[in-house]
């Protein structure tokens, strides 16, 4: 078949587009009673576009329009748990929303745009897609930050969001032209045959490169280039916060992955080197500076910092093992930031924004079961066994052991030892201060029941994480393809 | 002898099960409902272990009861479970301590009762597991889950300053770990991808690497012991536990320690072990002499026992690593008795702190004469305490005292001198506590033990007169599997 005329591997995004620009009509035409119409539709289209994902799905890497798109059990598998972490995320932010005058149609429509984005960075073969869908998911979540337009923290962190991601966006771009130049070609194939023949330039790809992995570590807010991170997390609604801390670390992954293995694989010695400055920097500064922090978003914001740091270890062993040891700690993380975030959502309410530390004292004496859900939460986070995030921890751990990093390993271990010290703060403060308030916890069946499984399901991944981490494992060695 | 339940497993399982079980019966309203299913968690959860002791083959050091099912494929991580002579003492001494501890806490204990009695019947299964794991990963799994409940039982049922305990406690705990993970994960890719900790007994090693891995281990096992210089946090979670609580800890948790440092230290990296047997020795020492002299000047009761028990787990540790068969029973035998002989004064100052709300020495004097029948199980342990004979506690010293002889007469000499601090630092205390006049109206005012205590401390008075007459049916159960140890220690792994 020829290669322009078969658009099966992109049906999920093509769906998604025109239900977008279908509920976009919709919700216009409806009043605001009926904006739940708009959010079952949402629902339904990410469900649908899961059932098309699993539907379209056939063995082998397939490459289509001119192998600028790509379709592989990693795009799958990744574009599986993107929708469901769009899907979770709205179903805790529907009350948080609602109450606050945001639960709005060009919410859920600029929800789906970001959705998008994340599908085509994780689907992308080429630079310009690539860059095409980091820019629909970065302007989506601009528009989304400064949504709450009468908040001057939300207006601050948008206006600070949108210039330091363009400029990152800038130096990528700029990276790109650099490789483009020296290569001339924009598909990562291509790129990685001209490197590895030895034709191109040298001085230029390796400059271009340091300009990419700059651009690369500002999407992941990764120290020194993280400085956006706190400001976004803090300023911006809590639901916003959570869509930013949760899918697109899965998208940046794959964006990550094609990039530095697909594309760029040839020059593993010089990108390991920058990354192993970059993740150390990120978990020392991320744990370290979260221990000052008395909001809750704010310590979460630095604690993605150290999380991402972590996740680069794996890049850093330059193995399947370790890419796919990064992709499981990238889902095992958009989990627990989900649920972690949706916590703050359920204990707050109509002005009030349970994002201190303080509202979470004596959290067990108000909701045991909650209490037990985040202490949960914040172990897994911690990485402490029976939880999930110690398998998160241990298959990153193991990948640079194999690849002889012993030292950056103890490193690892003893900042996330740091780090351990504030999640367990949140849990001495819920099972061990007596509460400043007794106001009644108010949240819908469906939140509870979502957070219960949400954290529930970090610890049965925890007792049984094998399956998740052979998905893992088995997609990258059969996706990210080493020309 | 066969069973055909996988009774490692149930061991494990029933306490953890009874223990959600009793923590869905939700707030203080059930407590009685959830203090009676607690009991009856617990004592099954006894009962179930004894065909460990009764089925035990002595002649063999092979793992016994064994049990291996697929966990992790992508790793190569099973669900290995078994037990050989020396971890089966050890979880029966766990399950034992359950069914006392949750009757130690039956009145005394009135907030979150339900969380209360699960945190102790979880952490019970989690500790069996700690002891029977044959896979690393099992192993790590069960090391680190035990943090989450003491830490929580430290934090909401503690005393005054039962957090700032409850942190230190869970991050030197954590720091320890977190390096032997890696040890663990060089050990796996050193074995060619096996987590199997009977693997990782005969894989060859590099000195260098060795001693790195010691250091690894040591830091995670030293400090739960707690030896020398990381013991600090041990008298502050002790003093801010609840009763229950100091006596899992002193009974249980620190055996855990010594545990790690027989079943990987020793026969993982033997060089090394021979190696820096020095430094190990010279810091038991320093906790036998100098921490028996702290001992002596502490006003708060449980503060001291807390220090006897760093003290008596440095006799523990100087055993190990004199590496000779009287040494490294007798290690074995005292941190039996230790478990026992702790566990029962920790709960001899439970009952004073229930009356009088006061850990303070100086509060008391005279006790005896308001409580004849307290005052003379409190004899009988601190008697075993010192290491009288025909108590548990001599046997222990005796066997180890023995064995460094053997190698070093300084050494033994230095170690000796517990005999004399620990009689004064124990006696003293109880002189002061005990005899004497009336000191206060409040001790004039004390009843004395209720059936429920009596019934507690009776039989660990058994036991401990038991064990220090009658040592025989331990120490069989584990003379092959320690000869075994000591082969396995002498035999180089240099490559």
């Amino acid at each position: 078949m020829d290669a322009m005329t078969n658009f099966m591997p992109a049906a999920p995004e093509i769906f998604l587009l025109v239900m977008t620009c279908v509920i976009l009509i919709t919700d216009s035409l409806l009043k605001n009673s009926g904006r739940m119409v708009t959010y079952m539709l949402v629902q339904l289209t990410l469900m649908i576009c899961a059932l098309i994902t699993v539907g379209t799905h056939v063995n082998g890497v397939t490459y289509i329009f001119h192998g600028m798109f790509v379709d592989d059990l990693m795009s799958d598998v990744l574009k599986l748990l993107t929708y469901l972490a769009v899907s979770m995320m709205l179903v805790y932010s529907r009350l948080y929303l609602t109450v606050r005058g945001l639960f709005s149609g060009e919410f859920m429509v600029l929800t789906l745009f970001a959705t998008l984005g994340m599908m085509v960075m994780i689907s992308a073969n080429n630079f310009l897609t690539l860059y095409l869908g980091l820019e629909l998911l970065s302007l989506s979540l601009y528009a989304m930050v400064a949504l709450q337009r009468d908040s001057a923290a939300a207006t601050e962190a948008a206006m600070k969001y949108f210039i330091l991601g363009a400029l990152a966006s800038g130096l990528l771009l700029y990276g790109m032209s650099m490789l483009y130049g020296a290569t001339g070609s924009l598909g990562l194939e291509a790129v990685s045959h001209a490197i590895q023949s030895g034709h191109a330039n040298k001085t230029l790809i390796v400059f271009g490169l340091v300009f990419v992995v700059s651009g690369l570590a500002f999407k992941l807010g990764a120290v020194p280039f993280h400085m956006w991170v706190p400001d976004v997390y803090h300023g911006a609604p809590t639901a916003m916060t959570m869509l930013i801390g949760s899918a697109p670390k899965l998208a940046t992954f794959a964006f990550v992955a094609r990039i530095l293995v697909e594309g760029l694989q040839p020059l593993v010695q010089h990108w390991s080197g920058m990354l192993v400055i970059l993740a150390i920097g990120s978990m020392a500064l991320g744990n370290i500076t979260a221990i000052a922090q008395t909001n809750l978003k704010r310590m979460f914001a630095y604690s993605t910092i150290a999380h991402m740091g972590f996740l680069l270890l794996g890049f850093i062993s330059g193995s399947m093992e370790g890419y796919g040891s990064s992709m499981f700690y990238a889902v095992v993380y958009a989990l627990m930031s989900l649920g972690a975030f949706g916590m703050i959502m359920l204990l707050s309410r109509a002005g009030f924004e349970a994002d201190t530390l303080d509202d979470f004292k004596g959290l067990n004496q108000r909701s045991p079961w909650l209490a037990f859900m985040m202490l949960l939460l914040m172990f897994s986070m911690a990485g402490v066994p029976p939880t999930v995030g110690f398998y998160a921890k241990f298959s990153v751990l193991n990948a640079i052991v194999q690849s002889g990093y012993v030292w950056l390993a103890v490193a690892a271990v003893l900042f996330s030892l740091i780090g351990a010290f504030y999640y367990l703060r949140i849990v001495k403060l819920m099972y061990f201060d007596a509460p400043e308030t007794h106001t009644q916890i108010v949240f819908e069946p469906d939140t509870a029941l979502l957070i219960s499984v949400n954290s529930l399901g970090v610890l049965l991944l925890g007792l049984l994480p094998g399956a998740l981490m052979s998905v893992c494992a088995v997609s990258v060695r059969q996706s990210l393809l080493l020309h | 002898m066969f069973f055909e339940l996988p009774v490692i497993s149930v061991a494990i399982w029933l306490p953890i099960i009874f223990g959600i079980l009793v923590l869905a019966t939700g707030d203080d309203k059930n407590a009685p409902l959830a203090r009676i299913l607690a009991m009856v968690g617990a004592v099954l959860g006894f009962l179930v272990t004894i065909p460990l002791y009764t089925g035990f083959v002595r002649d063999t050091s092979d793992m016994q009861f064994v049990e291996m099912h697929g966990w992790i494929s992508r790793f190569n991580i099973h669900y290995h479970l078994g037990v050989d002579g020396i971890s089966v003492l050890f979880i029966l001494l766990t399950s034992f301590f359950t069914p006392i501890v949750v009757l130690a806490g039956w009145k005394v204990i009135e907030k979150r009762v339900a969380q209360y009695m699960a945190s102790f019947l979880i952490m019970s299964g989690i500790m069996i597991g700690v002891f029977s794991s044959l896979d690393a990963v099992l192993f790590y799994v069960f090391w680190e889950a035990m943090l989450i409940p003491m830490f929580l039982i430290i934090g909401v049922w503690g005393g005054a300053n039962r957090v700032y305990a409850a942190v230190k406690f869970f991050l030197y705990t954590l720091l320890g770990s977190l390096l032997m993970l890696v040890a663990l994960i060089y050990l796996y890719n050193k074995t060619g991808g096996s987590f199997e900790i009977l693997d990782f007994h005969l894989v060859a090693i590099p000195m260098t690497a060795q001693i790195l891995i010691f250091i690894a281990f040591f830091t995670a096992f030293a400090v739960k012991v707690p030896m020398f210089p990381v013991h600090t946090w041990l008298p502050d979670a002790h003093v801010e536990a609840p009763t229950g609580g100091s006596v899992i800890l002193a009974a249980i948790m620190l055996k855990v320690g010594a545990y790690g440092f027989l079943r990987f230290s020793i026969p993982i990296v033997p060089d090394a072990s021979h190696r820096l047997a020095g430094v190990m020795i010279a810091l038991s020492l320093i906790a036998v002499v100098y921490i028996g002299l702290v001992a002596l000047t502490q006003t708060d009761m449980k503060k001291l026992v807390a220090y006897s028990s760093i003290s008596h787990m440095g006799f523990v540790t100087l055993g190990l690593f004199i590496f000779n068969e009287y040494g490294m029973e007798g290690a074995l035998l005292q941190m039996i008795s230790h478990g026992f002989v702790s566990g029962a004064l920790f709960l001899c100052i439970g009952v004073l702190y229930d009356r009088m709300h006061s850990r303070n020495i100086a509060d008391y004097g005279g006790v005896v004469k308001t409580m004849p029948v307290f005052a003379a199980f409190f004899m009988l342990f601190a008697m075993a305490n010192v290491g009288l004979p025909g108590t548990s506690g001599f046997v222990g010293e005796f066997m180890v005292i023995l064995g460094t002889v053997k190698s070093n007469f300084w050494y033994a000499f230095a170690a000796a001198s517990t005999l004399i601090f620990g009689a004064a630092y124990t006696l003293w205390m109880y002189k002061r506590v005990i005899f004497g006049t009336v000191a206060n109206a409040h001790v004039a005012e004390l009843t004395d033990l209720t059936l429920r205590e009596k019934v507690i401390f009776t039989v660990l008075a058994f036991t401990v007169l038991g064990m220090g007459l009658y040592p025989l049916p331990l120490s069989e159960i584990l003379h092959v599997s320690v000869n075994d140890l000591l082969v396995h220690a002498a035999r180089s792994k240099l490559p």
